[in-house]
C-alpha cells in the first residue's frame, strides 16, 4: 500500500449527497481481474454521455480541474456496493484524498487498505471548502500527521482520525503481515473453538 | 458483586470470536468466507504475490453468481459469450482449484446467488461470524450470525489469516410490533426503516431486529429485511435465532446432524439480547401503520406508500437534499405530485439476493395466477438457486409464470446489477424485487422502482406501478 503523509494538490467539488459506488465505477469495469487501469471507468455515466463522448461540464472534465488529487463532495460519499474497484478507480485517477461530511462504512474501510485517505469535516467547513474550489486551479494542503486541511485561502480546518489506522496510512502499512505476527493466538483460538464447537470443524 | 451491564447478541458474538487485540484493533475470526468471482481476482492474485497459502479453504466456500448469463449456464463457463466475464468466471475455477477450496460451478444445481446459498446449503449457522466482498452479506444476520461484507484487501487477508481487524460498531435496536395489514411484508418493513432513518442512518452501527412483527417473519422474510440493512448504512443486520430458525436449519447439507445437533442449540439459543443490554439507539415502527411501499428517486429512502403521490422537492429540509431530489426526478422521468401509481413499467424484475426465494416466488405466483402480464411489459423471474428453481419447478410454479407471460430463467445476480446480459434499456422503467435504485444500476439510464416480489407481480398484471391489495 502507498503511504500517506503530505499532499498539496488540485481540488474539485462534486456537491452531489449520496454517491454511491455504482457511481464512482459502474458494473461494466468490474469484470476485470486486475487492481490497475479502472481511471477510464471512474465517474463514467457522469464524465460521459450515452454515446461515450466527454461531458464537458462534468467538474472533472472541465480544463481546470485537470490533474485534481482531492475531491470534495457531499454527504454519504461511497454509499451502496462493497466494490474495492472505487477506490482503485480514484487512486489510479489520480485522487487521493475525498473530503466529506460522512463515509459510508465499507468504503471508508477501503480506502484505508488502498492509502486513499477519506477527511471527515462538519458540513460548514465542506461547503466552505467547496466554495473555494469552485473556480478551479486551486490547491488545497491534507497533511495526514498534523491532521489538518489547508484550505485554498488559507484557512485551516481539523479533522479527527483513528489513530491506528492513522499510524498504518502513514508508513504504507500491509494489514495481513501485521495480522500474521498474531498467528500463535490464531491457532489457540481455532484449538479452542474445535473443541467447544466442534460441529463447526465438520460444515 | 459488581454490577455487569447485559450483552446485546452483538456483542456476544463479537467477544465469542475475538483473537487478539493489536494496537487498539481487534483481530477477530471469521467462521465462514463466501466468496465469488467479481471482488475476488485481485486477491487470489496477492495472496500469489506474496507465497501466501489460504488459511481455510474448509471455510471458505465459491459460488459463481454476479456476472452469469441466466440461460445456458449447463453450457459451462467457456461458452460464457462476453469475454471479461467469461474470463472472470475462468480465473475463479482457477482459483478454487489451486487453493483447495468447495465450489458450486455454474450450473451446479447447488449453485446460485450466494446470499441464497449459504444459508440454503445449512452453511450460515446462529453465532457465527461470515464475510463476503460483497455487501449484502448482511443477509445472513437473519440467523443471528454477524454477517458483513468487505472489500477485496480484506478478502486476501481473510482467506491469508481467516480474521478480520475491525474496530467493534455501536449498537442499534429497531423493533418492529403489531401485524402487518394483508400485501405487506419484509420488503415494506425495511423501506420502512430506511425511510425512517435514511440510507447514512445506520453508518457504524450494527443493526438488531426485535419484536413481534419480527418473531413472526419466516426465515425468507429475515432474510430480506437483514438484506436490506446495508442500504440503511449498517454493514450487519441480526435477529435473534429461534424456533423458526431450528426448523430451517434442520436437515440441511451442512447443518449438524444427532449428537452435534444436541450440542449446537443451546450454544445458538444463547445468542439474543439480555432484557437489559444497552443500545446506543432504539427505535419503534408499528407493523400495522406501514403501507406497500415503493421508491420513487434514485436512493433506497426515497420511499413513498404506494397510495401516495411523487414528492416536490421543494418538501425537503435542505438545499443538498432539494437538489438530490430534483436530480432524481429527473433522471426518473417522473413530476412532483405525480400519483406513483401512474407511473407506467416497461420491465419487470424478480430476483436478486433480496427476494429470490421460494417464497418469494409463491407470493408472487399467487398474484399472476391466473392473470396476464401487460402486453408493453417484459417480465422475468430469476430464481436465486438452482435449487430453489427445482422446488419452484416441483410446485408448478413456473408453469403459473410462463403461462401468465413472464420469462423463466436460470439463476444469479441477473439484473439487480446488470454484470449480466440482463439489463434495463435506457429510459425505461423497471418495477423491481431488487435492493438499489441508483442511478444505471439496472443498466445505463435506466429507471428503477424497489419493490416487494408480490408488489411487482401486481406491477406486471397492471402495466404500470400498483396496489397489491387490489390483487389479492
Amino acid at each position: 500500500m502507498d503511504a500517506f503523509t503530505r499532499l498539496d494538490a488540485k481540488i474539485a467539488p462534486l456537491p452531489l449527497a449520496n454517491i454511491d459506488t455504482d457511481q464512482i465505477i459502474p458494473k461494466q469495469f468490474l469484470k476485470t481481474v486486475e487492481r490497475e487501469g479502472l481511471a477510464k471507468g471512474l465517474f463514467y455515466d457522469l464524465r460521459f454521455d450515452g454515446q461515450g463522448t466527454p461531458r464537458p461540464d462534468f467538474v472533472l472534465n472541465r480544463p481546470e480541474f485537470k490533474g485534481a488529487g482531492v475531491l470534495v463532495a457531499g454527504d454519504n460519499f461511497g454509499c451502496g456496493s462493497s466494490r474495492e474497484h472505487a477506490p482503485w478507480a480514484l487512486m489510479d485517477f489520480g485522487i487521493r484524498c475525498v473530503v466529506s461530511t460522512s463515509f459510508a462504512d465499507i468504503f471508508y474501510n477501503n480506502c484505508f487498505q488502498n492509502g486513499l485517505l477519506p477527511v471527515v469535516l462538519t458540513a460548514d467547513q465542506v461547503q466552505a471548502l467547496m466554495d473555494e474550489a469552485k473556480g478551479g486551479n486551486h490547491v488545497v494542503s491534507i497533511d495526514l500527521e498534523a491532521q489538518t486541511v489547508v484550505t485554498p485561502s488559507g484557512q485551516t480546518f481539523a479533522f479527527e482520525i483513528d489513530p491506528q489506522r492513522k499510524e498504518k496510512m502513514l508508513k504504507g502499512l500491509d494489514a495481513i503481515g501485521e495480522t500474521l505476527q498474531a498467528a500463535p493466538d490464531i491457532d489457540l483460538y481455532e484449538m479452542k473453538q474445535a473443541l467447544a464447537n466442534p460441529w463447526l470443524e465438520k460444515a | 458483586m459488581r454490577f455487569m451491564p447485559g450483552k446485546t447478541l452483538y456483542d456476544k458474538i463479537w467477544d465469542r470470536h475475538l483473537v487478539a487485540d493489536q494496537d487498539g484493533e481487534s483481530i477477530f475470526y471469521i467462521d465462514l468466507h463466501l466468496i465469488h468471482e467479481v471482488t475476488t481476482p485481485q486477491a487470489f492474485a496477492g495472496l500469489r504475490a506474496a507465497k501466501r497459502p489460504v488459511r481455510r479453504p474448509d471455510r471458505t466456500l465459491a459460488v459463481a453468481d454476479h456476472n452469469v448469463p441466466t440461460e445456458g449456464q449447463a453450457l459451462g463457463v467457456d461458452a460464457v459469450v462476453d469475454e471479461e466475464a467469461r474470463l472472470q468466471l475462468q480465473t475463479l475455477v482457477r482459483n478454487v482449484k489451486d487453493f483447495g477450496i468447495e465450489f458450486f460451478p455454474m450450473g451446479d444445481i447447488r449453485n446460485g446467488i450466494v446470499h441464497v446459498v449459504g444459508p440454503e446449503q445449512g452453511r450460515t449457522q446462529p453465532g457465527m461470524t461470515i464475510v463476503c466482498g460483497d455487501s449484502h452479506t448482511s443477509t445472513h444476520g437473519a440467523f443471528g450470525a454477524l454477517a458483513q461484507g468487505i472489500g477485496t484487501s480484506e478478502v486476501e487477508h481473510v482467506l491469508a489469516t481467516q480474521t478480520l481487524r475491525q474496530k467493534k460498531s455501536k449498537n442499534l435496536r429497531v423493533t418492529i410490533d403489531g401485524e402487518p395489514i394483508p400485501g405487506v411484508g419484509a420488503k415494506d418493513f425495511a423501506l420502512a426503516v430506511i425511510r425512517e432513518i435514511g440510507t447514512a442512518g445506520g453508518t457504524g452501527y450494527v443493526i438488531e431486529y426485535a419484536g413481534s412483527a419480527i418473531r413472526a417473519l419466516s426465515m425468507e422474510g429475515r432474510m430480506t429485511l437483514c438484506n436490506l440493512t446495508i442500504e440503511a448504512g449498517a454493514r450487519a443486520g441480526l435477529v435473534a435465532p429461534d424456533e423458526t430458525t431450528f426448523d430451517y436449519l434442520r436437515g440441511r447439507p451442512a447443518t449438524p446432524k444427532g449428537a452435534a445437533w444436541e450440542m449446537a442449540l443451546p450454544y445458538w439459543m444463547s445468542f439474543f439480547s439480555d432484557p437489559d443490554a444497552d443500545f446506543d439507539r432504539e427505535i419503534t415502527i408499528d407493523a400495522g401503520q406501514i403501507a406497500p411501499l415503493v421508491t420513487w428517486g434514485t436512493s433506497p429512502e426515497d420511499v413513498v406508500a404506494i397510495t401516495d403521490k411523487v414528492p416536490d422537492p421543494a418538501s425537503f429540509d435542505t438545499p443538498g437534499k432539494r437538489a438530490s431530489a430534483e436530480r432524481a426526478l429527473e433522471y426518473m422521468g417522473l413530476s412532483a405530485g405525480q400519483p406513483i401509481t401512474e407511473a407506467k413499467v416497461d420491465v419487470v424484475f424478480i430476483g436478486s439476493c433480496t427476494n429470490s426465494r421460494i417464497e418469494d416466488l409463491r407470493a408472487a405466483a399467487k398474484i399472476v395466477e391466473g392473470r396476464k402480464v401487460a402486453n408493453h411489459v417484459r417480465a422475468m423471474v430469476v430464481p436465486g438457486s438452482g435449487l430453489v428453481r427445482a422446488q419452484a419447478e416441483e410446485e408448478g410454479l413456473d408453469d403459473i409464470f410462463l403461462a401468465a407471460g413472464f420469462e423463466w430463467r436460470e439463476p444469479g445476480c441477473s439484473m439487480c446489477l446488470a454484470m449480466n446480459p440482463d439489463k434495463v434499456p435506457p429510459g425505461q422503467r423497471c418495477a423491481s424485487t431488487s435492493n438499489r435504485n441508483f442511478e444505471g444500476r439496472q443498466g445505463r439510464a435506466g429507471r428503477t422502482h424497489l419493490m416487494s416480489p408480490v408488489m411487482a407481480a401486481a406491477a406486471a398484471v397492471a402495466g404500470h406501478i400498483a396496489d397489491v391489495r387490489d390483487y389479492l
